[in-house]
């Protein structure tokens, strides 16, 4: 017998369960686990972009008050390198980062020594008084200068390029050469990345009796971090636990394997003592992952009527001083996703990655595809204009109709790299975004002048990967008292997975939620393995493996309390934590659990999902000083199945705001020495909570992703990827009567206003 | 991200304050709202010896006004001139300049005294200093002096003070009923740092004429300035479209902005017009 169930959980606006720790100021994050005598590191970089270490004493330091030790890469001996986690490729080998620098600085920010001490003061402090001599070698500045090849960062290698990837679908170059209409255009992204609010941090303690390593502060994907360490430090993977604490936001950026993640542990081992590092806003935007630098020259091809035949391209990435773990991604998904939800048959895109002396690059929320989104969305327009269709129905025109599910997009080589839109109706999303958007209205403004400021509306159409493989891992375990904990692999990075993972168990066991006592994640020892939150996939990945655990754990209950009824399996009822039976007696799950139930479930999936949507802005350009206000900004998305609207919401709310920070503020500015200009929060410009208060998020839930028995897409993302093409869409829209085309963000009052005057100049 | 080790002194009157400072002869350095130095010591591009709080000396917090116009204690903090409803009357364009300054939490402690001596290019408190030809009180070990705001600032984040001198007021002159005033500016954010303002204002005579025309700019120079070609050419005019047209080329052609992080010189100089057109507008209506 088998009862229906009714979801009651999944889909409801529980409020986080997370948030009455947080507003209590409760959370603990790396910097609060409770640690009597930690001691402190503070880590002595490279203020030369490019150079040779000629000299580097720390013994004035060593007697500095408070300083236990002073690393540098003589205490480590063979430096390890950092190897790469995604897309790894041998072209790529030559270019990792070692976890210190030896002989050789490649960028300003590069750790050079590791001060311990009794204070993170004293630590700071006795940095000063190492003494470091660096000779200066030329700098390669930027992708011109990488690509000629005149300097070069690693003189082992032939270039400073670290590989080139394909995007290859159809035939261009005949589909260009048939076409009724090509434009070509040159687009480019700047650099910026994910200013998290709480900065990166380590705690690492050296446990010399067993052997162990324990470091806090693990977040994103503390297995394969896990791994990496155990290889570079020589101890058993077993004997090292990564704890997860809570974390302040992550976007891609936090998490990854820094070279800190070698040397706090390290240093802790070296010293034989607890060592905490906590990264200071300076550092955060010199050493963390910068990200989006890529600039692409674009062609279209199509038919008269505004059938988009083919895309052809030659994008440039600027990867910074190092390939890091994950620094392809961007560059890869540009090639990839550059079609975003059009039918296009026809693609040839190559996108170079080219090495420079800048802080190295890594994902952002949305890697390669914020970019990629800005360049189409904007030569989409600019097509449509030239053609003289409608911007909207020539979209809706190349949307990919659901009769084409699962649509392939461009193959990646040479990973040979394939992927494909599981589900959806593409049309939906950008009518209902219009709908709420009230485009019939709006759009009567576009180009207006009102007092001075010039207004414009633009709506643009993306689709977000999400749900990385290749597996989750997950645990539920009924305790002797009959509540239930969770244990998944998946990592929080602050996006409420406690909640949605406690939703998606009570509703697969059809209990109260209230049974749900704890949710536990990423930490190494939950599960045996666990992947990690990256791509959109923590709730997706880890929340299919809590629906397999759910099943076992269920078949376990079912198993015990048959056996109470003396009854056949599936004659028991399972039902809000109670077991009937066929005579109708019930036994409480605490009376079942004996010393406890444990279910391990797991979920296997290559298959990404991609939801989908539409951005509709309404802007005002003052012309006379470039300024851009945003007064509506719409978002429409499917994600498959809503797990919580609430926290969705979140996610998408802030994710556009993220997006208007890098279409309209934010910069990491280099000057032609390799020195980022832009080194504070005063100089690199965050959004604030006031600067954009207009922001209207819907979400539905028409089209359930095929590829998981959740139903669910992948849905962090979303809401960044389009918003720096509608934004500059609108903007041209504003200023169509100078003819304005916004080539490249961010869209800043002094590039806006260079672009109106070079169009009233009648220059181009 | 921490200050190099220092020493910290609050003395109870200025005299201590001073002495202080001169025994360090340079190596010490005062503290007001803490708003500017705090990052300049975290960002250790200044480590001195001995911090001097003057935040216990009495009497620096006062505002004052009277026949000779309005004084601001070096303690006086944006809130407080937010705060002190004589103003918006007394002194409507240093009440609208001031509304410009920073966030809520800085304006709490942020001082005027501070914000002088910090010298920032585009810091409204000197721009409307110099505008208004504020005089400048000075004490020092040596006694005291006054300095015109022309001329105390020197450059960017530079000014005539010693290393053993405090500032204790600024007094801004009389401001008459009647009088035509506008203050705009631009920032990428609210409550940021400018990267251009205009502070305009004149009287006018039985004709209507502008008489006495002040215009000052921050933000676009290396410090706080007059604008003597605008100023002249509205002196004596009706303020219409053509004279601020006339004013707005006049300011185009003087300011002299340098390129920066921020946005380009071009730019710069363009948007001071800008704000030149809005302020005489504004002024005028
Ligand atoms: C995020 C942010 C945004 C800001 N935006 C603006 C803005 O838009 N406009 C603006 O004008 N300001 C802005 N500020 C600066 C702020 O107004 C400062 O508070 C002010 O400039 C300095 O005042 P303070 O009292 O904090 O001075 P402190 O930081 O204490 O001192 C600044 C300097 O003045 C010296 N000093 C202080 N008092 C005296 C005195 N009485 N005599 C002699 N020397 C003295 C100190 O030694 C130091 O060199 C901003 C600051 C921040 C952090």
């Amino acid at each position: 017998m088998t009862s229906r169930r009714t979801n009651t959980y999944i889909g409801a606006a529980i409020e986080r369960f997370e948030d009455l720790r947080f507003l209590r100021g409760r959370g603990i994050y790396v910097d609060d686990v409770p640690h009597a005598t930690t001691l402190h590191a503070a880590i002595l970089r490279s203020s030369v972009a490019h150079g040779l270490i000629r000299v580097l004493d720390a013994t004035e330091a060593r007697r500095r008050p408070g300083v236990v030790a002073v690393i540098t890469a003589a205490e480590i001996g063979p430096v390890p390198v950092i190897p790469i986690r995604l897309a790894a490729w041998p072209s790529l080998e030559p270019f990792v980062q070692p976890v210190i620098a030896a002989d050789r600085v490649r960028f300003v920010g590069e750790p050079i020594a590791v001060v311990v001490a009794d204070t993170a003061a004293r630590a700071e402090d006795a940095l000063e008084a190492i003494a470091l001599e660096i000779e200066p070698l030329p700098v390669v500045a930027d992708r011109d200068a990488s690509a000629a090849g005149a300097i070069l960062l690693f003189p082992g290698a032939a270039s400073n390029r670290a590989i080139t990837y394909e995007g290859r679908k159809g035939d261009a170059a005949a589909a260009f050469r048939s076409a009724d209409y090509t434009r070509r255009e040159h687009f480019s992204v700047q650099r910026h990345t994910a200013i998290h609010m709480e900065p990166r941090g380590i705690m690492a303690e050296w446990d010399r009796i067993w052997g162990r390593l324990t470091i806090w502060g693990a977040s994103k994907v503390p297995y394969p971090n896990r791994k990496i360490l155990a290889g570079q430090i020589g101890v058993d993977p077993a004997l090292i636990d990564m704890i997860e604490n809570d974390a302040g936001g992550g976007f891609g950026v936090r998490g990854e394997f820094y070279p800190e993640d070698f040397l706090i542990p390290f240093a802790a081992r070296h010293v034989g003592r607890a060592v905490k590092w906590i990264e200071d806003r300076r550092e955060h935007l010199i050493a963390a992952n910068h990200a989006r630098e890529v600039e692409c020259t674009l062609e279209i091809a199509c038919r008269r009527d505004g059938r988009i035949l083919a895309f052809r391209g030659h994008a440039r990435a600027d990867l910074g001083a190092y390939v890091r773990t994950n620094g392809v991604m961007g560059p890869r998904n540009v090639a990839q996703i550059l079609s975003g939800p059009y039918d296009v048959a026809n693609i040839e895109m190559d996108v170079e990655l080219l090495l420079t002396n800048k802080t190295p690059a890594g994902t952002y929320r949305a890697p390669g595809r914020f970019e990629a989104d800005f360049f189409r969305e904007r030569l989409i327009e600019m097509a449509a204009r030239d053609l003289g269709i409608d911007r909207i129905a020539f979209r809706r025109m190349n949307l990919v109709p659901t009769t084409a599910m699962p649509y392939a997009l461009a193959t990646i080589n040479p990973l040979e790299s394939t992927t494909h839109c599981d589900s959806g109706d593409f049309r939906q999303t950008l009518d209902r975004c219009l709908a709420e958007f009230d485009w019939a209205t709006k759009s009567r403004l576009s180009g207006a002048d009102r007092e001075g400021r010039r207004h414009g509306v633009a709506v643009s159409c993306y689709i977000e990967g999400g749900a990385s493989g290749p597996r989750e891992d997950a645990r539920l375990i009924l305790e002797p008292d009959g509540t239930l904990s969770v244990h998944v692999g998946s990592s929080s990075v602050g996006q409420g997975v406690e909640t949605i993972f406690a939703q998606i168990a009570a509703d697969a066991l059809g209990v109260p939620i209230e049974r749900l006592r704890s949710v536990r994640h990423g930490s190494t020892g939950l599960v045996t393995e666990g992947f990690g939150a990256y791509s959109s996939r923590s709730t997706v990945m880890g929340g299919s493996a809590v629906l397999d655990a759910a099943a076992k754990l269920e078949a376990q209950i079912r198993a015990r309390a048959a056996a109470r009824f003396g009854c056949a399996p599936d004659a028991v009822l399972l039902r809000d934590g109670t077991a009937i039976g066929p005579d109708l007696a019930a036994i409480d799950y605490a009376a079942l659990a004996g010393d406890g139930l444990v279910a391990d479930g797991t979920f296997l999936n290559e298959r990404r999902t991609h939801s989908y949507g539409a951005h509709a802005a309404h802007v005002s350009v003052d012309p006379r000083t470039g300024h851009v206000a945003v007064h509506d900004y719409v978002a429409v998305e499917d994600v498959g199945r809503i797990i919580n609207p609430e926290t969705l919401h979140g996610q998408t709310v802030g994710a556009i705001v993220q997006g208007l920070g890098g279409a309209l503020l934010e910069h990491l500015v280099y000057d032609g020495e390799g020195q980022l200009l832009t080194g504070s929060l005063a100089d690199y410009l965050m959004p604030t909570a006031s600067d954009f208060p207009v922001i209207r998020g819907v979400a539905l839930e028409e089209h359930p992703s095929p590829v998981n028995p959740l139903g669910a897409k992948g849905a962090g993302e979303g809401g960044i990827i389009p918003v720096g093409g509608v934004i500059a869409n609108a903007v041209a829209d504003a200023l169509a009567a100078e003819g304005v085309q916004p080539t490249a963000l961010p869209l800043s009052p002094p590039r806006v206003w260079a672009l109106v005057e070079a169009a009233r100049n009648g220059r181009k | 991200m921490k200050p190099a080790p220092f020493d910290y002194a609050a003395p109870n009157s200025i005299e201590e304050a001073v002495a202080l400072l001169a025994r360090h002869d340079g190596a010490a350095r005062p503290i007001a709202g803490g708003q500017s130095l705090m990052s300049v010591l975290a960002f250790r591009l200044a480590a001195p010896a001995l911090l001097v709080d003057l935040g216990r000396i009495p009497g620096l917090d006062a505002i004052t006004i009277g026949a000779d116009g309005v004084t601001l204690g070096a303690r006086v903090r944006w809130r407080d001139i937010e705060k002190d409803g004589r103003l918006s009357g007394a002194h409507p364009l240093l009440a609208a300049a001031i509304a410009h300054v920073a966030h809520y939490q800085i304006r709490n402690r942020g001082t005027v005294g501070g914000s002088l001596a910090h010298a920032d290019p585009a810091a409204e408190m000197p721009g409307i200093a110099v505008v208004c030809g504020a005089e400048i009180t000075i004490v020092g070990a040596r006694g005291e002096r006054t300095v015109a705001a022309g001329e105390f600032f020197t450059g960017a984040l530079a000014t005539v003070l010693d290393t053993d001198e405090l500032i204790v007021a600024v007094r801004l002159p009389p401001w008459p009923a009647g009088r035509r005033w506008g203050f705009e500016e631009f920032a990428r954010r609210r409550g940021d740092f400018a990267l251009a303002g205009i502070a305009a204002f004149y009287d006018t005579d039985a004709a209507g004429r502008a008489r006495d025309v002040r215009i000052g700019v921050i933000g676009a120079t290396n410090r706080p300035c007059r604008l003597p070609a605008a100023e002249a050419a509205l002196e004596g005019r009706i303020v219409d479209d053509t004279a601020i047209a006339a004013a707005a080329a006049a300011t185009r052609a003087s300011v002299d902005p340098p390129d920066d992080l921020h946005a380009p010189a071009a730019y710069r100089r363009a948007l001071a017009a800008t704000l030149l057109e809005r302020a005489l507008a504004r002024a005028r209506r």
